[in-house]
């Protein structure tokens, strides 16, 4: 009697669960002030009037808890350009989305338009060079080389385009952009937005998985399976571009969490999207979540942006899959 | 009684400037195993697909067990056409089994998760295709061969009534092609299902199929029973180079000159 494949990965996912649970509680105890285990468990629950107390709950929670948000976003958005590119280098700051959404956004700032705008602003410049990206490279019978190679052309035409936006920025606004672009979580003090954003789109893809699974086969594989393809490519684009979005316009613009997380599932438990999608969000929030205790606290009191760690991390990284996946090819 | 799987009504169908078929008119009927010759670039990967329901025509009807090809959903048409397509290798780690197990899809309840029954035919088919003992292989470690025999054994996990197929018996070994194609036959042909493959080797069409759709490439062509067919003045016209046959053993072989 065959085994379901997925059973062994159910332990996993608890384990990891854990690992999530437990980056929470090293960021809440680390810091200027660190407060042991104990103290912590006290102080989520009761107000003792203390400092601690409004350190917990005034900066630390809100900023550990934005972090895991936006962590698992990015991490899911990975997933999901994934999925679509059938490439497993694919990630929304790789292929110039979050570029898109921060020229948007800075676009935003420049105009002077209130902070309202800035998150619909993130989320069309993130669908358009989605759309972008694909016009560019569908023409014809598109490969994973053409696909990436147009990806980050796309992130460098970005790129040149903030810079252009900062230099006509005035001085005053400039450190303030800089830090955001390099991607901060000093400002992101409303967890509940990137939380919201990362349930809605666990739930959606989870409904997905079992179509996600089949789209990595080819799409004509998936059509003749039964999958709508191309309703479900609409689907990722709207969603990759909508947890993009919420993710730059939150934090700006942090790169390889949405390539490392689902890339480290991958080897831990295979491609099936119905472990893939929660394992990759578990791994991906608490990644960041330690990320960004270690940006505030390493050369504190200044503060590094998160952003910086996560690229000096992942560049390794990518480099690493790059030449694994080519070796294997050969 | 014979029933119609599959018919086709004045099928119109280009690539480009290209013209496949200008009026092509075909029944399959339950239980019988067509093949599908021609030369190179004659269109014979885009008509299989273009009867699948997977690129569209430019006029014509495509009927399957009597019900238009339109009036399915892509889930009801999985339920009664399987596609074996050429084999490419996926960028993705996952085992042999997963992939096996893809092919239940169309069978899957809403929650989209697989019964026992789902993990037995898969694993039934894995043994049936001679992959015992690779379930938990990556499949991008796979030969050639492997692969192709993994896409059958997904085609036959899937169980439709109708299996197209694009070149079974490539990357398999002269032995393999012929247990490979028995196989399909014994699945599909002998339990009132069908086949519909197209085939580079002739002698192999020869020998499997009972009706052949011979597609010149200009829009023309010849379909029928594959005994009226195989003549080498056909087979000359189709490849456009003299061809012979010759008896040997009870099979038929071709003698290109």
């Amino acid at each position: 009697m065959p085994r379901h494949p997925l059973r062994k990965s159910l332990s996993l996912l608890f384990l990891l669960i854990l690992f999530a649970i437990g980056s929470l509680g090293v960021s809440l105890m680390t810091g200027s002030v660190s407060i042991p285990a104990a103290q912590l468990w006290q102080l989520l629950w009761h107000d003792d009037g203390s400092v601690q107390y409004r350190i917990i709950h005034e900066l630390r929670l809100p900023r550990t808890l934005s972090a895991f948000g936006v962590g698992g976003v990015l991490a899911l958005a990975g997933v999901l350009m994934q999925a679509l590119l059938r490439n497993p280098l694919a990630d929304p700051y790789i292929l110039g989305v979050s570029g898109g959404a921060a020229v948007a956004v800075l676009g935003a700032m420049l105009l002077g338009l209130p902070l309202a705008w800035h998150a619909p602003m993130a989320f069309a410049g993130a669908l358009a060079s989605i759309l972008l990206l694909f016009a560019l490279a569908q023409q014809g019978n598109w490969n994973t080389s053409r696909l990436l190679l147009t990806g980050v052309v796309l992130a460098a035409g970005w790129s040149a385009l903030i810079s252009f936006v900062l230099s006509l920025s005035p001085p005053m606004q400039l450190p303030g952009m800089l830090f955001w672009l390099m991607g901060d979580l000093g400002d992101a003090l409303t967890p509940s937005l990137p939380l919201a954003v990362l349930l809605i789109g666990l739930v959606i893809s989870l409904w997905l998985s079992p179509a996600l699974n089949l789209a990595l086969l080819g799409s004509q594989r998936a059509a003749a399976l039964g999958v709508e393809i191309r309703r479900l490519h609409i689907y990722i684009y709207v969603l990759a571009s909508l947890l993009t979005a919420a993710a730059v316009s939150i934090a700006g613009a942090i790169g390889f969490i949405g390539l490392i997380a689902p890339h480290m599932l991958r080897l831990l438990a295979g491609s099936d999207h119905r472990i893939l999608v929660p394992g990759a969000v578990l791994i991906g929030a608490g990644l960041l979540v330690l990320a960004d205790t270690a940006a505030r606290t390493l050369i504190a009191p200044m503060q590094l942006p998160v952003g910086v760690l996560t690229a000096l991390f992942g560049v390794p990284v990518f480099l690493l899959l790059l030449h694994k996946s080519y070796g294997e090819r050969t | 009684m014979n029933r119609n799987l599959l018919q086709v009504d004045g099928l119109a169908l280009s690539i480009g400037n290209t013209r496949i078929t200008k009026h092509l008119d075909l029944c399959i009927e339950e239980g019988s195993c067509w093949g599908i010759l021609g030369p190179n670039g004659a269109g014979k990967t885009t008509l299989l697909h273009t009867l699948a329901g997977l690129y569209p025509a430019d006029s014509g009807h495509i009927r399957y067990a009597g019900r238009k090809l339109d009036a399915y959903s892509p889930k009801e048409l999985a339920g009664v056409r399987g596609v074996l397509f050429q084999t490419e290798p996926s960028g993705f780690p996952g085992t042999l089994f997963e992939t096996v197990l893809a092919g239940r899809h169309p069978h899957l309840g809403i929650l989209g998760w697989e019964t026992p029954e789902d993990l037995q035919q898969a694993a039934r088919m894995i043994r049936l295709t001679g992959l015992e003992g690779l379930e938990s292989r990556n499949t991008q470690t796979l030969s050639g061969g492997e692969r192709q025999r993994m896409e059958i054994a997904t085609l036959l996990t899937q169980q439709p009534r109708l299996a197209l197929l694009d070149e079974p018996s490539n990357h398999l070994d002269p032995g393999q092609q012929i247990v490979m194609l028995q196989l399909l036959q014994k699945h599909f042909a002998s339990t009132g299902h069908a086949l519909l493959m197209v085939l580079h080797d002739c002698s192999l069409a020869i020998r499997f199929c009972d009706h052949l759709l011979l597609l010149k490439g200009d829009g023309q062509y010849l379909a029928g029973s594959a005994q009226k067919l195989a003549t080498p003045e056909n087979l000359s016209w189709l490849y456009q180079h003299p061809v012979s046959l010759q008896q040997a053993d009870g099979n038929t072989c071709l003698h290109f000159q």
